[in-house]
């Protein structure tokens, strides 16, 4: 009975997203306050239909109701408690209720939080994620039903992806959809700005905060994912440019454009149709992102069921959301750039060129994800794109982001002494260099990619710390939230490109067969393994290696890489041991027996500086947390009200 | 030409310059980080070039053959119309089953394909629309014979 219950709380909640949808845009055209007045109830009504079909759901899995299809496909009696919650989302259908689930919570934050906006700009902007709404909840309803029936009920489930049974599940897929999904919310605002049709720097000012907050979400749903492949998959390696990775990575990349662009069009009225049009695209890529991952015209790792229906409907709504914000765009689009003029060398110049690198960059991973899905359509073969497209020509596109980043906070708005810049940072760049030198001349086996790590590292360190620096001799030492949010991840930017940089140049991997009481050596490391036994988990068997660690004969750590054969399914994952530090990462995963005398295939890292890569990414979501948090947008949204 | 429109030609030439530049440099990234999927089949009538490319089909039944105590694995891989033999020195990934997909990328040695990387589909109902659709051209997905050699 309550899987229906749920059925028709998520048609309640289409129901309601529809009237979200039309109602309060209609309120707002006609200048009707009532109907504009129904915008917040709405909002809140279809969030709580939402929840109930998605409570439901979770408590179906919590009492192992296999007579429900996905229960039954993802679930079972043996898996552990704290993964019956999270296994809600283990697969397509409970997924995309959770993106509704978290579009509603944004919705419902948005109704919440902007209590000082003028009226008929919350209706908008509501109605316009209002559609939103309606178009995924049309898409659970009609093509992925949670709550579909298995009839007769399966005695037992077929248990969740054994790949997915890790803590690293249980936060990845909603941080991440948190940041997908809340770039719908600077997409509301840029189409509500254009229907409502004044488009200048308020709308901006307005959304900022909430462009901020998703990147950050975003960026740690990437890092978490990119944790959890290291992790989890026992290959070792943190980016693939695997499709659905490239699949996240777009919006990401138009993201942080957009967050700068955005900082231009609020402070000095520049480059608004440009803003616009990121809102517009980051939020088109993350669909563009949903549609590549659920409707399996990809292979990948999170290729879900493919279903022609399901690719078909995403296709459509794709086309929809990109022609019709674009056809708005075109109709609307300010003709005119009223902004503040610039001169060549300004501040304004440093975040166009910001803007243009980062935007190329997504152009490049958009033409590397879709070349093979083009190629295909044209029948010239089946063909993948190889890692070191993208690795080349994203190191090109990087290069100049990176040399130019200091810049942009030192040089002042509209026109500036060429000069002034490049002698406040002349110095750093030195010590940069320096650095540089002596980490070269001291570290053995160093390539050029060690160097650049030093290089790149300490310039843009020393660069951000010399705009700290100026604020405290010409500021006083008064800093707003916007700037430490600046500061904290432009030097998340450097931690990330030492890190990948050293984990690139330095890392070492070697595939052995190992006989038991057998050591190898690696970066100064010794492995010594000391064989395999049989250990018994809750739902699973594993064969657990031993290995002992030494360095100049002294004992480092003890790892134990298994092997585990779940029970249900027969699948078998291998678990890596990894003893991580802020230095270096031992990593040992576990391969096949070899024979019967007790060989087995085992990979061994060394990683240094690998952890560096996700805290560089957690500092640079931190930036934009507190962004988020900055006095003036509180204070411009009240001033706005009155 | 007054010195404005002088400055705007210059800066449309250098627009273009970079614009050509970028393409070329993309179309060759492109070009050179290519490979192209092949059947057993395909490879067999010698339609696959000398370059590196990638094999797709299904790990023959009883194919599978390791030379004791060290990584060396052999085994064949069909689209149940003709067998490719394939030899690989890594640690073959968790999937990896007699009678499921796979695919290695690599080059022909001989007779053989050397294999620098083998991937495995990622549960048990999954198979790599490529591989599919690949052995939907060998016909006979139902049967469990390995083909011709």
């Amino acid at each position: 009975m309550l899987p229906e219950l749920g059925h028709v709380a998520l048609i309640l909640a289409l129901l309601l997203a529809f009237l979200l949808g039309v109602l309060p845009m209609l309120g707002a055209q006609r200048e009707h306050a009532a109907l504009m007045a129904t915008a917040r109830p709405l909002a809140y009504g279809q969030l709580l239909f939402i929840a109930i079909a998605y409570a439901v759901l979770t408590h179906a899995f919590l009492v192992h109701d296999f007579s429900v299809a996905y229960v039954a496909s993802n679930s079972n009696s043996l898996l552990p408690l704290m993964y019956q919650v999270p296994a809600v989302w283990g697969a397509h259908e409970g997924s995309l209720l959770l993106w509704v689930l978290i579009l509603g919570l944004w919705i419902g934050a948005v109704a919440t939080f902007s209590k000082s906006l003028p009226m008929p700009v919350l209706a908008r902007v509501l109605a316009v994620m209002g559609w939103v709404s309606f178009g995924f909840l049309a898409f659970l309803i009609f093509t992925s039903n949670p709550f579909a029936r298995l009839l007769p009920a399966a005695v037992e489930g077929r248990d969740l992806n054994p790949l997915l049974q890790d803590p690293g599940l249980i936060i990845h897929p909603p941080v991440l959809y948190t940041g997908y999904v809340g770039f719908a919310v600077a997409f509301a605002f840029a189409v509500a700005a254009l229907i409502g049709g004044k488009v200048d720097a308020q709308w901006v000012r307005w959304s900022r905060p909430w462009t901020n907050v998703a990147w950050a979400f975003l960026t740690l749903g990437i890092a978490l994912g990119s944790w959890w492949a290291y992790y989890e998959l026992g290959w070792g390696g943190w980016w693939f440019w695997d499709p659905v990775e490239n699949a996240s990575f777009m919006p990401w990349l138009v993201g942080a454009a957009l967050i700068h662009s955005q900082a231009v069009t609020e402070k000095r009225d520049s480059f608004r149709g440009w803003t616009l049009l990121l809102a517009i695209a980051a939020f088109s890529l993350s669909l563009l992102g949903t549609f590549l991952v659920r409707s399996g015209v990809l292979t990948s790792v999170h290729a879900f069921a493919s279903d022609p229906k399901r690719g078909l409907f995403i296709l459509i709504f794709l086309g929809l959301v990109i022609g019709g914000s674009l056809l708005l765009y075109a109709l609307r689009a300010p003709r005119e750039e009223q902004g503040q003029p610039f001169a060549a060398f300004s501040r304004e110049t440093f975040l166009l060129g910001n803007n243009l690198l980062l935007t190329a960059a997504a152009a490049m991973v958009l033409l590397g994800t879709l070349y093979p899905l083009l190629a295909e359509a044209l029948d010239l073969g089946k063909i993948s794109v190889g890692p070191p497209y993208f690795g080349l020509l994203f190191t090109l596109l990087m290069a100049p982001l990176v040399l130019l980043l200091p810049f942009g906070p030192l040089t002042r708005w509209q026109r500036e002494q060429a000069s002034t810049p490049l002698r406040m940072l002349a110095p750093w760049a030195g010590i940069a260099l320096l650095i540089a030198a002596i980490a070269f001349f001291t570290s053995a086996n160093a390539g050029w990619k060690t160097i650049a790590a030093y290089i790149v590292g300490a310039w843009l360190l020393l660069g951000t710390l010399r705009f700290v620096r100026q604020r405290f001799v010409q500021g006083k030492g008064r800093f707003t939230a916007e700037m430490i949010g600046m500061c904290l991840a432009h030097s998340g930017v450097a931690v990330f490109f030492f890190g990948v940089l050293m984990t690139e140049s330095m890392s070492i991997e070697k595939d052995v067969a190992a006989k038991p009481g057998q050591s190898f050596s690696l970066r100064g490391y010794d492995f010594r393994f000391d064989g395999v036994e049989r250990s018994q988990g809750p739902n699973y068997q594993a064969d657990r290696g031993t290995l002992l660690v030494t360095r100049n004969g002294k004992d480092v750590v003890v790892l134990h890489p298994e092997k585990r054969a779940y029970a249900s399914g027969g699948s078998i994952l291998t678990e890596a041991a990894i003893d991580g530090g802020p230095g270096r990462d031992l990593y040992v995963a576990l391969g096949d027996s070899l024979d019967d005398q007790g060989s087995w295939a085992l990979r061994l890292h060394v990683k240094p500086f690998v952890r560096w890569i996700w805290f560089g990414a957690l500092m640079m979501a931190l930036g934009g947390f507190t962004v988020a948090f900055d006095k003036r947008f509180r204070r411009a949204v009240g001033e706005a009200s009155t | 030409m007054n010195p404005i429109r002088k400055r705007r030609l210059w800066l449309l030439a250098l627009l273009l310059l970079a614009a050509a530049a970028a393409a070329t440099l993309i179309t060759k990234a492109l070009q050179e980080n290519l490979t192209y999927l092949h059947t057993p089949t395909e490879v067999k009538t010698g339609k696959v070039p000398a370059a590196r490319f990638r094999l797709g089909g299904v790990v023959c039944e009883g194919s599978v053959q390791r030379t004791s105590g060290t990584l060396a694995v052999n085994f064949a891989v069909t689209d149940r119309v003709r067998q490719v033999p394939v030899h690989f020195e890594k640690i073959l990934p968790d999937m990896f089953k007699e009678g499921t997909s796979v695919i290695a990328t690599g080059r022909m040695q001989g007779d053989t394909f050397v294999a620098e990387e083998v991937l495995a589909k990622h549960d048990e109902t999954y198979m790599p629309k490529e591989v599919a659709d690949a052995m939907a051209k060998g016909i006979a997905m139902h049967t469990k014979s390995c083909g011709a050699r």
